[in-house]
Formats: C-alpha cells, sequence, structure tokens
C-alpha cells in the first residue's frame, strides 16, 4: 500500500498466506460435499451456464461454418467418387431391402399371431450441437447447446449415427455435459448380439486417438464370439437403454485366467468429427429401493 | 476495478477459447493449457494473492464444465497461482527466460499431479506412455501459445499499471 493514502483508515487487506488457507480449507469442503452430493451444482450451472455457454454457442456456429466451407472444396473430388462408389451399393441394398420387406412381412403375420409387442418401441429423441470440449487433454468429455429446459437430466443417453455416444453428467438450464464412452473414466456395460455374452466396455485414454475402447470380463465358454461381432448395451445396465449398437470386436484375446476374453472394439461412432447427437429423453427403469 | 473487469475478460476469454476454438486446432488430439498460462504469468507478475485468485477461478470453470467434482482443479491451479506469485519479486519484464521457464514448470506439475491423482490411483501405471503422449505434447503446445498469449498479457499489465500509478499520483 501506498503511504500516502494510508493515513485515513487504512482499507484492510487479507495476506495472501490466510487468503490461501481459507480458499484451501473451502476447496477441500467443496470437494466433499460434491463427491456424494449435487447441492451446488444447480445454482452454479445456472450462473456459468448464462455468462459462458452464449460465446462458446457463437464461436461453435462460427468454427462449424468455416471448417465445413474447408471441407467442401477439399471433398469435391472424393465426392464424385464416392457418388459412383454409392449408386452400386443403393443397387445393392435396393435389392436386399425387397428381400428384408418380405422377411418383415412375414415376422409382423407372426407377431400378430404370437401377440407379441414390438420388443423395443421407439424412443424419444431430441436433437442437440456439440459446442465446446473438455479443456484439458485426459478425459473425453464435451458440452452441447441444450440442458434443462429442454427436458434434458442426468444419465440420459446420448448416440449418434446410430451409436452410442455416452450419457449426461451433469445440466445446467441451456447446456449439458455429456461424458462419451471413450473416456478413460467410462464403463459400460455391454453385450455382444449374436450370443447374447456379456462384457464390460471400458474407455482408455491410450487408445483413444486410434477411436477405440476396450472390453474385459467377456465369458464365451464355447469360442463363439469371433472379430467383427456386433456390441450393444446390455440389459442388465443400470445407465443406458438396451440394445444402443457401441461398436464391432476388432480385436479379442484370452485372459490369463483362461476363463474371460478381452480386446478391443471400434466404436460405431466417429468421435473425431461429431458435430450433433441425439439425446434420448427415455431414461432407463430402475427399481425403486 | 478496471482490472478486475480486465482480468475476468482474460479467465473468460481464455476459458472459451481453450475448450471452443482449440479442440479445432488440436495436433494429436492435444490442446494447449491457456489456464495455466494466465494464472502463472498473473502470478509471477503480480504477486502471490493476485496469482492465487486467478488460479482459484480458473480452476472453477474447468469444474464446472468438466469436472466430476468442484474444487479439484481450483485448488490445484490456485496452488499454482500462489506458487509463481513467490517470483515477483525477481521478475523483470524485458526477461523472457524466467516467465517460460515458470510455465513450463508449472504445467509439466499439473500434468504429473493430475496423472498421479486420476490415474495411477486407478491403478494405471504406464507412466512413460501418460508422459511422453499427453503431458510433454501439453507443455510443448503451451509454449506454443505464451508465444502468443503472454506479450498480450505483459502489455495490457504494463498499460494497467501506468494508469494506477497515474491515478495514486493524483490523489497526493
Amino acid at each position: 500500500m501506498s503511504p500516502v493514502i494510508k493515513r485515513k483508515g487504512e482499507k484492510f487487506t487479507l495476506p495472501s498466506k490466510y487468503l490461501l488457507l481459507i480458499l484451501t480449507i473451502l476447496c477441500t469442503l467443496l470437494m466433499l460435499i460434491t463427491f456424494g452430493t449435487d447441492v451446488f451444482n444447480r445454482p452454479l450451472n445456472t450462473v456459468v451456464g448464462y455468462v459462458v455457454v452464449p460465446f462458446q454457442q457463437g464461436i461453435a456456429k462460427v468454427g462449424g461454418w468455416l471448417s465445413s466451407r474447408s471441407e467442401e472444396l477439399v471433398q469435391i473430388r472424393t465426392l464424385l467418387d464416392e457418388n459412383a462408389r454409392l449408386k452400386e451399393e443403393i443397387a445393392r441394398l435396393t435389392e436386399e431391402n425387397t428381400l428384408l420387406q418380405q422377411d418383415k412381412y412375414e415376422l409382423n403375420n407372426l407377431r400378430a399371431l404370437m401377440d407379441l409387442s414390438e420388443q423395443y418401441g421407439e424412443y424419444n429423441k431430441v436433437g442437440a450441437r456439440i459446442i465446446s470440449r473438455d479443456s484439458g487433454n485426459w478425459y473425453s468429455t464435451f458440452i452441447i447447446d441444450k440442458g434443462s429446459d429442454s427436458g434434458f437430466a442426468v444419465d440420459m443417453n446420448v448416440i449418434a449415427g446410430g451409436g452410442l455416444v455416452g450419457r449426461i453428467t451433469s445440466v445446467g438450464p441451456n447446456w449439458a455435459r455429456v461424458t462419451s464412452i471413450i473416456s478413460d473414466n467410462n464403463n459400460v456395460s455391454g453385450m455382444t448380439l449374436s450370443t447374447e455374452d456379456n462384457l464390460m466396455v471400458t474407455g482408455d485414454l491410450r487408445l483413444m486417438s486410434e477411436n477405440c475402447i476396450t472390453f474385459s470380463q467377456l465369458v464365451d465358454s464355447q469360442n463363439l464370439v469371433a472379430e467383427g461381432d456386433k456390441v450393444v448395451t446390455s440389459n442388465i445396465s443400470d445407465k443406458f437403454l438396451p440394445n444402443i449398437l457401441i461398436g464391432y470386436i476388432s480385436a479379442i484375446n484370452k485372459d490369463s485366467n483362461n476363463l474371460t476374453k478381452s480386446g478391443l472394439i471400434t466404436p460405431a461412432v466417429d468421435f473425431e468429427h461429431l458435430e450433433e447427437v441425439l439425446v434420448i429423453t427415455d431414461r432407463k427403469q430402475t427399481v425403486e429401493e | 476495478m478496471l482490472r478486475k473487469f480486465v482480468v475476468t475478460l482474460f479467465v473468460l476469454g481464455g476459458f472459451i477459447l481453450q475448450c471452443s476454438v482449440f479442440p479445432k486446432l488440436a495436433f494429436a488430439n492435444i490442446i494447449p493449457n491457456l489456464m495455466i498460462v494466465l494464472t502463472s504469468s498473473f502470478g509471477f507478475m503480480r504477486g502471490e494473492k493476485e496469482g492465487l485468485i486467478i488460479g482459484f477461478f480458473c480452476g472453477l470453470l474447468s469444474d464446472i464444465f468438466f469436472g466430476g467434482f468442484l474444487g479439484f482443479y481450483a485448488l490445484l491451479l490456485m496452488y499454482i497461482g500462489f506458487l509463481n506469485g513467490k517470483f515477483s519479486r525477481i521478475f523483470y519484464p524485458e526477461d523472457i527466460k524466467l516467465p517460460i521457464a515458470l510455465i513450463i514448470t508449472s504445467d509439466l506439475s499439473y500434468g504429473v499431479i493430475c496423472y498421479i491423482l486420476q490415474f495411477m490411483l486407478r491403478s494405471r501405471f504406464q507412466f512413460g506412455y501418460y508422459f511422453s503422449h499427453v503431458i510433454l505434447p501439453e507443455v510443448l503446445y503451451t509454449i506454443v501459445a505464451t508465444m502468443f498469449l503472454y506479450p498480450l498479457i505483459l502489455k495490457v499489465n504494463g498499460k494497467l499499471e501506468d494508469r494506477e500509478k497515474r491515478r495514486a499520483q493524483k490523489f497526493v
């Protein structure tokens, strides 16, 4: 403090080591409290929602426009090539579709006979745009531009392009945080579609750059699961709705205990180039305790 | 008052840049840590107290948006700001070596502490991998970002200090 203004009632200033001590205690308390509960989340999420999120939305819009312009220029040549290939594929798929239509007709008939309801109905979905990504380099989370005002809540599932992206782990009024399934701190209970064997899908930072996730604890005593098999969310998961596509098995190894298997999964979603996602507003039915 | 406003602008702007713009400029999925640059440069330019307060708020922002629980990054960045503030006595604006060295040390220790508390405790022991693929690239990229950001912070801080001096003289 300058000696000039010291004369009349010097302003009280807290020495920095005491401030450090006070804030340390505050942080520790905050950590302890918010580890189990989420009492502070609602007010804090609301405040930052109105201060930070509008800017992020603006930047995301400008950035998206710029990157799509630059991509357009690059892609014209590849698009011509792709167009020819896709036309061939359409022909093939149309043929396949007619066959499937016939099968479906038959299936519907049989279902009607058996009086079975649809195995799982269409889920309600709401689209949202990604406006920012994790500020650190350790995990893979991102922020979307809609929140509790659009009816979102924690633990709702997020999909994109037909595959599972992750689930909502925090909401504000106009934003929500999505933790993706490739994030290192995330586990999903899945099952192989063909044999209905349960397995545990775990994100791994070391594989994140290769767009891969690991699985473990697959009990496959009859050696039926093979590379290329589809993995979907299992019906025993308590956060994820059943039968959402996670990805395809790309490598499979026997564990040293000779009982279970583990390996790699290639996710169905391209996490590098996600722009929009769909949030499923139905939540997994849980048993009230 | 103006200082508080400018610093708030820096923190918010830095955070928004870091999570909206830099992911599009990321090399190998690594983004620079602007929060460290802000915290430690205000620390060694302005002293312990300002360093720790700015660190606290930078960390709190990351906590609210991306942390599993509140307080972790706030605590970490607060201590980084405080320790950087210890060097404000030997800081001269003309000297670039001390700021660079301090920012490198801060970011390295930030990365290592993050690894120990968030990964090693979950039995991910491949420190070599995480060091060479996450911590070190982050430090390098942060230095590149520092080259652009630090002169700006220095200039703005100089302007603010000039203004504060002039106002203090007016009251004589």
